[in-house]
């Protein structure tokens, strides 16, 4: 025990000391401002200032997890994630009786499975295991049921759905596999680095955006997003990201650049996400469920993010 | 709570969701039927996971003998979740089956009904049966609260043996009144109605 927190990176403490301080201001914040009166655009304000302080809570929660309890139950967590984004992205997807057999060998089989193979850092395998294998197998036994009402479209939804919420985003835990100078605890950094840049990416952006927003992107999709917020924000969160060069093996010039891909990779998948989301017919990915934030609202960024991330940092950096 | 109801509980929330939304009505201590569409056999835990802590004690679950009353089923059904076990098969014809839901019901008890009597395939409820009519005269002070399931038939329909994990909201309505001297079609069918009319999300949002 005492040799495992000796092998703890001493900036682990440092952050995750300095989260917990940052955090609890910002928590008693909040709490103090939904006490006072509030109008309902106010009010909805609040509540989203409140469930983005909380995914901050849930990512250091994480990033504890990701370095004393270890990667296995780091692993455990994103493929409950995982879990319950796909089990969002199904529930909007129209399905029908032939499908069944497929979506839970999706859930049950696939999903598992590509974690596993992420646990024993087979990266040949978990590269293709869900592109190639499940992408051939799952229509196959899907079209063994004679149901041919829509087929391309329910398969090929369905193929989507586990290539964004399984694969996309089983590459953020993957990194813990990767063999980086210094060892596994620094490929901890490397997650936390990751969920930093984008939460951070996506707090900037909500703030410049409320604060200057003026030029929306694609006002249809995402009626938040806008030039100014996108820039500032980005901006923001890229010289965050290269501040944090420390606790990285990156230069802080690299460090700018890396951040600066993960921002724009982050803002893809919001965007993305949110096409998705509504030609299926919903504003949020959590909207039938009262109380229920989306789990797919909370990480369609890093599943953007993740892969592009995770490849740069093997093909350069081990 | 029993440690095989919390694990139950924990199962059917990781599967199916179960959230519940209240809409014409609020979870409160009075005595009620809770009746809904049937077409899963997840749907008896669904509802009773939906509900809050501290009604799911009083709240029983009507579950078919034929079905969940041998094995680790019936320990599921009697320990996990206080189900009433009736007869559908009517092996004793001279028994009323309604016959043990009365004796919940005048212990106090609120009961979770399927008046189908079996599971559809379709999104939307078959006829009901006559058994929820029977109870609601008999016991006039028992509230009726209609009940939709969305998307369960999705998840374990008749004749799958996986589940399929999709999100499903437990929908609970106004109470439906008795009006003297309905007919017991007339009552049924406007019950139906009830269930039916929470099966759109817009409607009742």
């Amino acid at each position: 025990m005492i040799d495992h927190l000796r092998s703890i990176p001493v900036e682990f403490f440092w952050l995750f000391g300095a989260l917990l301080v940052l955090l609890s201001i910002a928590s008693a914040v909040a709490a103090v401002l939904s006490r006072r009166p509030a109008d309902e655009k106010l009010a909805a304000s609040r509540a989203n200032l409140t469930a983005r302080i909380n995914a901050w809570w849930v990512m250091v929660g994480i990033l504890a997890v990701a370095f004393l309890a270890g990667s296995t139950m780091t692993l455990i967590l994103f493929a409950l994630a995982s879990f319950f984004a796909l089990r969002e992205f199904i529930t909007l997807t129209p399905s029908r009786p032939g499908d069944r057999l497929p979506l839970s060998l999706a859930f049950f089989l696939v999903l598992p499975l590509q974690f596993v193979l992420i646990g024993m850092a087979r990266y040949g395998i978990f590269a293709i295991f869900i592109p190639v294998y499940a992408f051939l197998l799952l229509p196959s036994i899907a079209a063994l049921r004679s149901d041919i009402e829509d087929f391309l479209s329910r398969t090929a939804k369905q193929q989507w759905g586990l290539m964004v919420t399984v694969y996309c985003l089983s590459h953020a835990p993957a990194l813990l596999m990767l063999d980086i100078p210094g060892g596994p605890k620094r490929s901890a950094l490397l997650l936390f680095y990751l969920l930093l840049v984008v939460q951070m990416s996506d707090v900037m952006q909500y703030v410049f955006g409320k604060l200057f927003g003026r030029t929306r992107i694609a006002p249809v999709v995402s009626p938040s997003k806008t030039v100014e917020g996108f820039v500032g924000g980005g901006l923001a969160a890229t010289a965050i990201g290269s501040a944090m060069f420390w606790i990285t093996p990156f230069t802080w010039v690299e460090s700018a650049a890396i951040s600066a891909v993960i921002v724009l990779m982050g803002f893809l998948g919001g965007l993305t996400l949110s096409a998705v989301k509504r030609s299926l017919g919903a504003k949020d990915w959590g909207v039938m469920i009262e109380g229920h934030g989306g789990m797919l609202d909370r990480t369609d960024s890093i599943c953007f993010a993740a892969p592009v991330f995770f490849h740069i940092v093997r093909f350069f950096y081990t | 709570m029993r440690p095989s109801s919390a694990l139950l509980v924990g199962v059917v929330k990781l599967l199916v969701g179960a959230y519940g939304r209240w809409i014409g009505t609020a979870p409160g201590p009075a005595q009620r039927i809770y009746f809904a569409n049937h077409t899963s056999h997840i749907d008896t835990l669904a509802i009773w996971s939906s509900l809050p802590r501290a009604l799911r004690r009083r709240t029983r679950p009507i579950a078919a003998r034929d079905y969940w009353g041998s094995g680790l089923k019936k320990y599921i059904a009697t320990r996990g979740f206080g189900a009433v076990l009736i007869d559908r098969a009517r092996e004793h014809a001279e028994v009323d089956p309604l016959e043990p839901l009365r004796a919940a019901l005048r212990e106090g008890d609120s009961l979770i009904i399927f008046p189908e009597g079996t599971r559809g395939a379709a999104a939307l409820p078959a006829k009901f049966r006559s058994g929820l009519f029977r109870l609601a005269s008999e016991f006039p002070s028992v509230e009726l609260i209609p009940v939709y399931l969305d998307n369960l038939h999705r998840s374990l329909p008749k004749g799958a043996l996986l589940p399929v994990p999709v999100v499903c909201t437990v929908r609970f309505g106004a109470p439906v009144s008795r009006i003297p001297d309905e007919s017991k079609e007339a009552f049924l069918e406007r019950a139906r109605d009830a269930v039916i009319a929470l099966a759109d999300p817009k409607a009742t949002a």
